[in-house]
């Protein structure tokens, strides 16, 4: 009975727009160039998008947040719980299909997000970000001082399977960055179809007169709370993705400046389309390369000359280039 | 008079020495239409926040087709079915208008829908029949923000329309409108409000002409006291009306 009335408010969701068959095709289609093209770019680039796309996910959560009127400065604790969790569930429990291990990460970001969501859903503004960014340091804390967990050094994890085979090699590689391009577009897909919903435009309400959507009888403080949750998963799966490509955690992953990276990714791309968080990820992983390369130790400067151009030439981001409003 | 959709009995609230309101008695019927005057200060919004729960009485009781909101929280008056809008317009300006109307449907049909198309077909029809009703339809795909005063308005009392209201409350709708407008405007109003001829109307209004046209029952407020509750004709010619409300006869 359920899934039956679940099936027709999809049905109902899929009439009301031609949206989501657009937006279905839209990742299809970036998944099948970005599958083709891994084929016949270097392999630094496959990996370089590899990881690109998993923070694009984390940043993705926090976008979610913004469109509520909220930035969390701490979602690099469950980039960090996706991460640890699934290199946990690798090392000590057996766990090794790449698939599992990423939902598996996504599920124990929430599990961590769960008993916070009603407090912080009580926040706005500055103290939603600082109680946010200080519950990431104390989970940094907790992760440099647990040696059984590595302490600062934090431990490696081997390569993953993916349907029973196992990821080595070049070929291995290729795949893995096939997995995490596919998770990557059907989640792209899923928050597109969220923020189209009538919860994603009541949630842009909130961002814009949190009183009037209070009085048309939502609670802003559930939204907030619900946001935060989704917020949680999507950095646990991007968490466990970028692990599973790194094969190495580390407690830095709930680092201050690592969730900074994380906000300068939402920022870049803004909160009015999904694709720009993936475009807006990309670019910076570009930059630090290059940075890297030519500029050592001065990457930082090169990606704050970067921020203030956007900030001043696109102020909503780089997703405002082609979409008024990502409904 | 039939069941009261709104009773307020002993309704007394005090800002410290301020006395906001004092031993209000009021019964409200289906269809009424109810014009609440007085000078600021009055008492009015105060009445009017009391209802919707904003403000919570220090004494006497406030029941709404007989149940009890006196204590109850504004959102959960207002899922009862008291619905308002306000002086100055509350809105969502980044949206269109039509998608102003989309929110207040989605929260009318409650939260936790993720996969619901805020576009829904049937919700997209009844926003468009309300807006219709409004005279609203042109503006549809226009951002709030830059719409003129008078039409926020509209779209203000079309989006508390939504969800059926038991009663409804108007905010002086027709203040900061230009004067050659306000006939014009509360006509529309009423006559969006006419298909929905039991909903009571409670509406805070400084125009005597505007309550001559409109209302069927008038309530005055002075001091945080009713001082005339009757038909518009028997109140406006009351002389404590004339002293402390319209000010046609000066001094005490």
């Amino acid at each position: 009975m359920n899934t039956i009335i679940h099936s027709t408010a999809l049905a109902r969701g899929l009439q009301g727009s031609s949206r989501p068959l657009r937006t279905l095709a839209a990742a299809a289609a970036t998944f099948t160039v970005l599958a083709v093209a891994g084929l016949c770019v270097p392999a630094w680039l496959t990996y370089l998008v590899t990881i690109a796309a998993g923070n694009a996910l984390v940043s993705l959560g926090i976008v979610a947040l913004m469109r509520g009127g909220v930035v969390s400065f701490g979602q690099g604790m469950f980039f960090a719980a996706g991460g640890y969790g699934a290199a946990l569930l690798f090392n000590q429990a057996g766990w090794t299909d790449a698939l599992a291990l990423a939902a598996a990460g996504g599920v124990l970001a929430v599990a961590l997000a769960l008993p916070f969501a009603p407090l912080l859903a009580r926040y706005r503004g500055i103290f939603f970000a600082t109680l946010t960014l200080a519950l990431s340091m104390v989970a940094y804390g907790v992760l440099m001082k647990w040696p059984e967990l590595g302490g600062s050094d934090g431990f490696t994890v081997g390569r993953p399977t993916l349907l029973g085979q196992r990821l080595d090699g070049p070929e291995g590689a290729y795949r893995l960055f096939l997995l995490t391009v596919a998770l990557a577009a059907a989640i792209g897909f899923l928050a597109r179809i969220y923020f189209a919903s009538s919860t994603g435009l009541v949630t842009l309400a909130a961002r814009d007169n949190e009183l009037r959507v209070e009085y048309l009888g939502a609670s802003v403080r559930r939204l907030i709370g619900a946001n935060f949750l989704i917020a949680a998963f999507f950095g646990g799966v991007g968490g466990a993705l970028v692990v599973l490509s790194l094969g190495h955690v580390e407690p830095a992953f709930s680092y201050w400046t690592v969730s900074g990276e994380f906000v300068f990714i939402a920022v870049l791309a803004g909160y009015r389309s999904v694709p720009a968080v993936f475009i807006a990820s990309f670019l910076l992983e570009i930059v630090r390369s290059f940075s890297s390369a030519y500029f050592p130790n001065t990457w930082q400067l090169a990606l704050g000359l970067f921020l203030l151009l956007v900030i001043r030439f696109l102020p909503q981001g780089i997703g405002s280039l082609w979409t008024r409003e990502a409904r | 008079m039939q069941e009261a959709i709104l009773e307020a009995r002993g309704i007394a609230k005090r800002f410290g020495a301020v006395v906001a309101a004092s031993d209000i008695n009021v019964k409200i019927g289906p269809g009424e239409r109810v014009g609440l005057i007085g000078s600021n200060g009055a008492g009015k919004t105060t009445f009017v926040n009391m209802i919707t729960g904003y403000l919570k009485p220090d004494e006497g009781q406030i029941k709404l087709a007989g149940t009890d909101i006196t204590r109850l929280a504004p959102r959960a008056i207002n899922m009862l079915g008291v619905k308002r809008s306000f002086q100055i317009p509350q809105l969502f300006g980044d949206l269109s208008v039509l998608e102003n109307m989309l929110v207040a449907l989605a929260c009318r049909d409650g939260q936790g829908n993720f996969l619901r198309s805020a576009r829904d077909p049937l919700r997209v029809e009844h926003a468009d029949g309300l807006l219709r009703r409004f005279r609203l339809q042109e503006h549809r795909r226009r951002r709030v923000s830059e719409l003129p005063g008078g039409v926020r308005k509209l779209l203000d009392i079309a989006m508390a329309l939504t969800a059926r209201p038991k009663l409804l409350l108007l905010d002086e709708p027709t203040s900061a409108v230009a004067a050659d407008e306000k006939f014009q405007m509360m006509d529309t109003i009423m006559s969006a409000l006419a298909e929905d001829p039991e909903t009571p109307v409670l509406f805070v209004e400084h125009d005597m002409d505007i309550i001559g046209r409109h209302a069927t029952r008038v309530i005055a407020f002075y001091s945080g006291r009713i001082i005339a509750d009757d038909a518009p004709a028997a109140v406006l010619a009351q002389d404590d009306v004339r002293r402390y409300v319209t000010g046609e006869i000066s001094g005490e």
